[in-house]
């Protein structure tokens, strides 16, 4: 799953540099408010030992051997910052000392791998193991569904990068430019490797390591057990759950998306019906698709999009526009996720009270 | 007991420390790369790197190849070496990814059989794809074939990495060898000590146990580490040495190694 050079577009490494490197601010900032003399020899040796558990070769069901990724046990003792860093360093360490992994790309794989990875294992396994006792059984299942969903989560964000790839950035011949693939390909391709090995190889680490955790060092699964006290201390817990820095992260990526309009022509893929029989659209591809299918042709006004093409038609600038889509596309799904936590907790109280 | 994975496991830990020490050899050398100051190289390759992604041609990626070749002829890097750790091993991966890109990418059909059919668009973007992961990973292998891990470091400060990153970044690659060879000794006398043929969950279970072993000494390792770097009055800040100097011949490649990047960059429009 390490990307290496080459594979993805300058500007989109330079979109997920901007991501990743506001999942390390955050991170960063919330260990420093936990006591950062500790942080320093603890994620350095943590990312040491991630780093040597992904070289393990991890013996899987059916006779196969698989590569673990180990940010969900990271995210498990660690926490979600604390792993975010380790990893991190782990893969920046792959890509500048031994090669494996792009210095372009290395923005994307800490951005899928460690920030994604961890956010996923993290939350899964909190949801999952709940309030459960150290020793439980169902720690081991949460492990399991957590690496199995990390790995797929990460795996799946790598698969959308490259299929966008030849969407975006082609010569005026039509060759990709970088990762040939579409999304229709790249996604399948990708994910079939990890939702049977990569992700296989993630849930049995993670699983065997809790289970071993369990009986030989409990106090290291405490700090993210929601469970009262911290044995170990070792949990880099933020002071608390300021979002501040993810609103600055959303901001900043709102006001890039005017970007968009520098792309030449329509995303491929995305063509209007009239774009699709145009003659300049017959050259790029073959000829058998020029002409516009039947289907394509019934169903294309079934739903007229409240903003067209990014931009409603009383606003005048294509920027502003696109600006004014990002902010109603935000503000959209913050409201559902608003409802969504209002139903949620309405819920909770109601189980309290009964 | 099945000793594949095992071995497998204990080979990947000494390659790692083979490929570190090749690289500290060779950059003691006294080659074009090793002679310039270790921030012009770091700008220089990174910069080349960066031009190998924005050059959309295959000539100008190409001429990019030559570059990277003529400076590890000029660095004194065993081509063979190259060539069979990094050429070969690209080729075999980002080729087997490229090849169905020849049928699948649609355009202008130069070879058909009827059924399937080679289009130029497909062989110019496999082509494209392999020749520039080839070119960026070698101009990448140079800058950690001709410096010394310790360099890299103090560059990156340079660059105005923060110095929290800069040493985490050493620490772990410092305690990535200790790991390593803690987790091959522990594989090792596990082996010596098992007879018979281990089931599929008991090597799972093996494999699950080292790792937690090797968690368990992770974390109290870092407890050392914390308590010895208080005694020492460490207090969270912290101090790099940086005693660079740059002469004539650094401002010379420097400048030498942009101007290549922006040529490439301008004429792969």
């Amino acid at each position: 799953m390490h990307i290496p050079d080459g594979y993805l577009s300058p500007s989109t490494c330079a979109t997920l540099y901007v991501g990743a490197a506001a999942g390390w601010y955050s991170a960063l900032r919330r260990l420093k408010r936990a006591l950062f003399t500790r942080v320093i020899p603890l994620i350095s040796v943590f990312a040491a030992f991630s780093f040597v558990v992904m070289m393990f070769n991890l013996p899987l069901p059916g006779g196969t051997t698989g590569h673990a990724l180990g940010v969900t046990i990271a995210a498990i003792v660690l926490g979600p910052s604390g792993a975010i860093l380790a990893l991190s360093i782990a893969i920046a360490i792959q890509a500048l000392f031994f090669g494996d992994g792009g210095i372009s790309t290395l923005g994307a794989n800490c951005f899928n791998m460690a920030i994604v990875g961890a956010l996923v294992a993290y939350g899964s396994y909190r949801l999952i193991a709940a309030r459960a006792t150290l020793t439980s059984k169902r720690r081991v299942v949460a492990a399991v569904v957590a690496g199995y969903l990390a790995v797929n989560a990460s795996a799946l964000l790598a698969s959308i990068e490259f299929g966008i790839q030849p969407m975006l950035f082609r010569d005026a011949a039509g060759t990709p430019l970088y990762a040939p693939y579409p999304l229709s390909i790249a996604i399948p391709a990708m994910m079939i490797g990890h939702l049977t090995f990569a992700g296989m190889a993630e849930a049995v680490i993670s699983a065997g390591l809790v289970a071993y955790l369990q009986v030989a060092d409990p106090g290291l699964l405490r700090g993210t057990s929601g469970l009262q006290g911290d044995a170990t201390g070792v949990t880099l817990r933020p002071a608390s759950a300021s979002l501040q820095r993810l609103w600055v992260a959303i901001a900043v990526l709102m006001l890039l998306t005017p970007l968009g309009i520098l792309a030449a022509g329509t995303a491929w893929g995305e063509w209007s019906p009239a774009e699709l029989a145009s003659a300049a659209h017959a050259v790029r591809t073959s000829d058998a698709s020029s002409v516009v299918p039947a289907g394509l042709e019934k169903l294309s006004n079934l739903w007229t999009a409240p903003f067209p093409a990014y931009a409603p038609s009383f606003v005048r600038s294509r920027g502003f526009g696109y600006l004014l889509s990002a902010m109603f596309g935000v503000g959209l799904l913050l409201i559902i996720s608003l409802l969504a936590r209002l139903v949620l907790e309405r819920r909770r109280h109601t189980e309290g009270m009964s | 007991m099945s000793r594949g994975f095992v071995e497998a496991t204990t080979i990947g830990f000494a390659r790692a420390l083979t490929r570190a020490m090749l690289s500290e050899e060779t950059a003691r050398k006294r080659g074009l790369l090793q002679s310039l100051d270790v921030r012009v190289r770091l700008v220089g390759l990174l910069s080349l790197v960066l031009a190998v992604t924005l050059s959309r041609k295959i000539s100008v990626v190409g001429a990019l190849f030559a570059v990277a070749i003529l400076l590890a002829v000029l660095s004194r890097v065993n081509l063979f070496m190259l060539a069979k750790r990094v050429w070969l091993i690209v080729l075999g991966f980002t080729g087997v990814i490229a090849i169905p890109a020849l049928f699948t990418t649609p355009g202008r059909i130069i070879v058909s059989n009827g059924t399937i059919a080679i289009t130029e668009q497909g062989l110019r973007t496999a082509s494209l794809l392999v020749l520039r992961v080839e070119t960026a990973v070698t101009f990448t292998t140079l800058l950690i074939l001709c410096t010394p891990w310790t360099h890299v470091l103090k560059a990156l400060r340079a660059l105005r990495l923060p110095k929290e990153a800069i040493t985490m970044l050493a620490m772990t690659y410092r305690y990535v060898f200790l790991l390593v060879d803690t987790a091959g000794q522990m594989l090792e006398s596990r082996r010596s000590r098992t007879v018979g043929v281990l089931t599929g969950p008991e090597q799972r279970q093996m494999t699950a146990r080292t790792a937690g072993v090797l968690l368990s000494k992770s974390v109290a390792l870092s407890n050392d580490v914390y308590l010895a770097m208080e005694s020492r009055g460490f207090r969270g800040d912290v101090q790099i040495l940086s005693n660079f100097r740059m002469t004539m011949w650094d401002y010379l490649g420097l400048l030498l190694f942009l101007l290549a990047a922006a040529l490439a960059v301008w004429m792969g429009r």
